[in-house]
């Protein structure tokens, strides 16, 4: 690369040279005006720039492609990642074409047709079938392009499958927090953006007993392999984006209207360090839509299990409740006989008094 | 011919009218100044400026993102406390230079600097008009751009930094001062800034559009129109339905910013706090935001491919192919970008069918661009091609507009566009197709008509230098970027060392600063032959492109009022270049047909019964109302 460098710095180089070496010539005839029959000035190197620059830029975008062609798209790990996949490099192959044909006419028309002396161009104002042809042309390759491109935003975008994996990813400046609907009800309780605080992050409402056993967890989300997983996106403050780069994810993570993406892993994270050789391979979830100082490092792991693993680990998880038992306080009397089997042991016991004594959940942050 | 008896009266006549100037003084004449020409010289030099502080801020941004670890104290004299004690650039100022790049490189160089020049300076001359409908308007136009120029350049000087949540400034980020400290009192200024020069927009828009339909000249039929004004007619009409919308979305934001309404604002805890909003959607902004956005883009690249159109022509001695095709694919563009502009937003959260939709009219836009380029290959072919600086910049526009286009069509797909919204794929892919084809069709424009601009030539040589130094260097720097945008890199990242999976094209990347930057350098021959030439370039002769156009039958340095005596009348299009039997290879609108016997085709011989009645009309004349 540093090679490439030096050798674009030195055609700089030249053509600085030319320009100054041009420039004491012009300087010299710059009161001299040209007669009409003369050649235009510079005309014969100017038109054969256009050939070498179409010959050196064919090579070089040959080149430079092969060469960071190890780097793009990296690996597909869903589903619907390896269909889009193909379809963009189906489209980049199509239209290769015209960008090949267009720029390669281009150059070359214009060197081919520089001005030459007793020349006369070709008075050539239209021809209806000629512009009918790259009428109808383009439309047809656009109307393929469109076909299969609405085929498969379609199927992408479809409802997820009702056995999808429900999980509730949260946005905040500058980090993801993932909520789990956990391990007995497996549903997501409700949320209220009323009820954040310092533990509370992503306003669990707990008035609602299906939050009793969500569990949440700001460094990494779990996923299971070979299962549609469903992602429920909020935002806490402002605008996010959910980028999972291997998953060909990415969607807007809106305060105020919550979004959603379904897709189905299916490399787990050891699969993929088997395949790309590098044991400390794992998938990333990144934040693409600006939100302030950190944007560029609002990162979270993910990690792409079997079912069992999954599972396991799920069940390993403490509880919202668990890890903060004084927000029993929230819960509501006739819930509480429910919330209890939530709530570890020895913290279940002095749950009311502990309520009543730290003056409630908000005050408590020295639990921390 | 009239061309040339032109010019020797011209240097008659210019004499008396510098006496007739002397009237006026310096501020009438060069600072609050009616005159078109003037006009769009103040607007000219300022996108200019703006060109050189926006294009620097990239230089900036570069070297953060390609030599991560360059120390860069040596800019402390000019950014002062935004470059950390280690020589590290600060990650708020770095959004904010990202953000302040777009909106002066959109708004105030290819918005004001491309159209505000162009679109003033050509309509009166190439429509024979002694100046724009309304003079005042046009002068107030410019200097409420000023005054948002002068807004946006303080906020640039404030201790929080200049606006920094993008061009797009999305709220929450933008309409929250405590998420950003670039959303305090740079957002404020941002959007008064951009208010007033909507405002400047709206007035220089309805007077293109007034001056192009009532002040044509004799004989300047619509079909006789060159295509420039056709695309700065087509230009203002978007402008004119779009800014508007741009300027609600900017009250809208300013009341939720300032007066606690929730347009975009809901569900909000930041800082500790719960916001009261309910009800607003961010998402509201999006879509009037790219109402005007994506029309914006069109804004900006239409007044370049007009401008493209008629120096392709002029230079291939070639009448240009398909005018009623360029027209009429012009007008489709025009229409189709106010039903595009969702492609935007694929991922926002929008209803996915509102996405099949979208992406359907985005893909039909490339029939028209295709069209547009097939007939400016068309126009080289056979041609007899004279490579002046302005025809090379055209043969360039031409070739970015359609490798950059090409990869909208990847992006207007929306199941592609979920990997590749906001990457560099993106950025690679405007900043070719809009950026750098706009900036090409400005060059164009400036080394086209700079004769008739200051009455002296720009140096060819150093123009063609030019040219190649910055043709290559566009290409060196925004082919790579579409492979790193291919990698997944996304945009607005103040560097890629935080994940894995940008823990790559460290190499790329550094390329693309280091021919950023020398494009950058090139740009200084610019700088020098332009300002140099002003003073000290070659005196023009009255014609110097052999063009048809009417701009070149007016003195060498038009007075107010642009020609002396009468309008001259216009009898056919402004294509006639090499036509078959014609003595030389050009024949200007203001010959008629009954002068070019020997080179008229057969329903052009009918049309000299016409001659009689187009001379004996004189009502757009404004300084000789009869």
């Amino acid at each position: 690369m540093y090679i490439i460098i030096a050798l674009v710095a030195l055609v700089f180089l030249v053509l600085t040279g030319v320009v100054i070496s041009r420039l004491q010539n012009v300087l010299k005839s710059v009161n001299k005006s040209d007669s009409p029959d003369a050649e235009p000035s510079g005309n014969k190197w100017n038109g054969a720039m256009f050939i070498v620059i179409l010959i050196v830029g064919a090579v070089s975008i040959t080149w430079s492609y092969l060469h960071a062609r190890e780097f793009f798209l990296p690996e597909a790990s869903s589903i619907h990642g390896r269909r889009t996949d193909d379809l963009f490099w189906f489209s980049m192959g199509i239209l290769t074409i015209p960008f090949i044909i267009v720029n390669f006419l281009i150059f070359f028309f214009a060197w081919k047709y520089q001005h030459k002396k007793n020349h006369r161009a070709s008075f050539y104002p239209d021809n209806h079938k000629l512009e009918l042809i790259w009428t109808i042309v383009p439309a047809i390759v656009m109307a393929l392009l469109v076909f299969t491109g609405w085929k498969a935003w379609s199927d992408i975008t479809s409802d997820a499958p009702r056995d999808a994996e429900v999980i509730e990813i949260t946005g905040k400046q500058f980090n993801w927090i993932v909520r789990y609907a956990g391990v007995s009800d497996n549903k997501l309780g409700d949320y209220n953006y009323k009820l954040i605080d310092s533990q509370n992050e992503v306003g669990i409402d707990l008035s609602d007993e299906n939050s009793f056993d969500d569990f949440t967890n700001p460094s990494e989300m779990h996923i299971p392999v070979n299962r549609p997983v469903l992602l429920k996106i909020r935002a806490r403050d402002v605008l996010h984006s959910v980028f999972i780069p291997h998953m060909r994810v990415k969607m807007d993570a809106v305060p105020g209207m919550p979004t959603k993406f379904w897709f189905v892993p299916d490399k787990t994270t050891a699969d993929m360090r088997a395949e790309t050789g590098n044991p400390n391979f794992d998938y990333e979830i990144a934040c693409t839509e600006v939100c302030g100082q950190g944007h560029f490092s609002m990162k979270i792991r993910l990690i792409v299990e079997d079912e069992a693993s999954y599972k396991k680990w799920c069940a390993e998880q403490a509880t919202f409740l668990q890890t903060y038992p004084e927000y029993l306080a929230k819960v509501p009397e006739n819930l509480k006989a429910k919330a209890m089997k939530y709530v570890p042991a020895e913290a279940a016991t002095p749950a009311d008094s502990s309520a009543t004594s730290t003056g409630g959940a908000g005050s408590s942050t020295s639990l921390r | 011919m009239s061309a040339i008896e032109g010019l020797e009266t011209a240097h008659h006549h210019e004499t008396e009218h510098e006496h007739h100037h002397e009237a006026q003084n310096f501020w009438q004449k060069y600072i609050f100044c009616e005159d078109h020409k003037v006009i769009a010289k103040q607007y000219l030099i300022t996108g200019i400026m703006w060109a050189v502080i926006g294009i620097s801020m990239s230089v900036i941004f570069r070297i953060q993102l390609g030599l991560p670890d360059s120390n860069l104290s040596w800019l402390k004299p000019i950014l002062g406390g935004w470059i950390s004690d280690s020589g590290k650039l600060d990650p708020n100022f770095y959004l904010a230079l990202v953000t302040m790049h777009g909106t002066i490189m959109v708004f105030f160089v290819l918005t004001a600097g491309l159209s505000g020049t162009f679109s003033n300076f050509l309509i009166p001359l190439q429509i024979g008009a002694r100046d724009m409908a309304s003079g005042f308007m046009n002068m107030l136009s410019y200097w409420f751009f000023f005054l948002a120029s002068v807004i946006m350049f303080a906020s640039l000087f404030l201790q929080a930094g200049p606006a920094a949540g993008g061009w797009v400034i999305y709220p929450p980020l933008s309409a929250l001062p405590q998420a950003h400290p670039g959303s305090g009192m740079g957002m404020t200024l941002w959007l008064a800034s951009m208010a007033l020069f909507i405002v400047s927009q709206l007035l220089g828009g309805i007077n293109y559009i007034t001056t192009v339909i009532n002040l044509r000249t004799r004989g300047m039929s619509f079909d006789r129109l060159p295509l420039t004004i056709w695309s700065f007619l087509i230009t203002a009409v978007l402008g004119l339905i779009s800014f508007p919308v741009l300027l609600s979305s900017v009250l809208l934001l300013i009341f939720d910013r300032h007066f606690g309404t929730s347009f975009y604002l809901s569900d909000i805890y930041i800082n500790g706090e719960a916001l009261p909003n309910v009800g607003g959607s961010p998402i509201l902004f999006q879509h009037l935001f790219w109402f005007l956005g994506h029309p914006e883009v069109y804004i900006v690249l239409l007044p370049g491919l007009g401008i493209t159109s008629e120096v392709i022509a002029t230079n291939s001695r070639k009448p240009i192919f398909g005018y009623r095709a360029m027209i009429a694919s012009m007008l489709g563009i025009a229409f189709l970008a106010f039903i595009v502009w969702a492609h935007h937003m694929f991922v926002t959260g929008m209803n996915p069918f509102l996405g099949s939709v979208f992406m359907f009219l985005t893909l039909i836009i490339a029939v028209p661009s295709a069209v547009k380029g097939f007939n400016y290959i068309t126009t080289l072919w056979k041609g007899n091609i004279v490579f002046t600086p302005g025809m090379l910049f055209s043969i360039g526009l031409v070739s970015l507009f359609v490798s950059g286009g090409l990869t909208g069509i990847i992006l207007g797909n929306s199941a592609l566009d979920i990997q590749l919204h906001d990457t560099y794929f993106v950025v690679a892919h405007f900043h070719l197709v809009m950026g750098a084809a706009s900036a090409f069709g400005l060059f164009a424009g400036v080394y086209h008509w700079f004769p008739k601009m200051f009455g002296r030539m720009m140096n060819t040589t150093l123009g063609q230098i030019h040219f190649w130094l910055t043709f290559i260097g566009i290409y060196l720097v925004f082919i790579p970027m579409h492979y790193v945008g291919i990698a997944g890199f996304p945009r607005r990242y103040y560097q890629f060392t935080s994940y894995d999976f940008t823990h790559k094209f460290m190499d790329m990347n550094m390329f693309i600063s280091i021919a950023a930057i020398l494009s950058f350098l090139a740009q200084f021959i610019f700088l020098w032959n332009f300002f140099y030439s002003i003073f000290k370039g070659r005196r023009a002769p009255q014609n110097p492109w052999n063009s048809n156009t009417l701009e070149w039958t007016a003195p060498i340095n038009p007075g107010h009022g642009n020609w002396v005596g009468e309008i001259p009348a216009v009898y056919r299009w402004s294509y006639d270049y090499s036509k078959p039997g014609a003595k030389e290879d050009f024949i200007p609108q203001n010959i008629p047909y009954s002068q070019t016997l020997e080179s008229n085709f057969p329903h052009e011989n009918e049309l000299i019964a016409t001659e009689k009645a187009i001379e004996s009309q004189n009502y757009n004349d404004q300084f000789n109302a009869h």
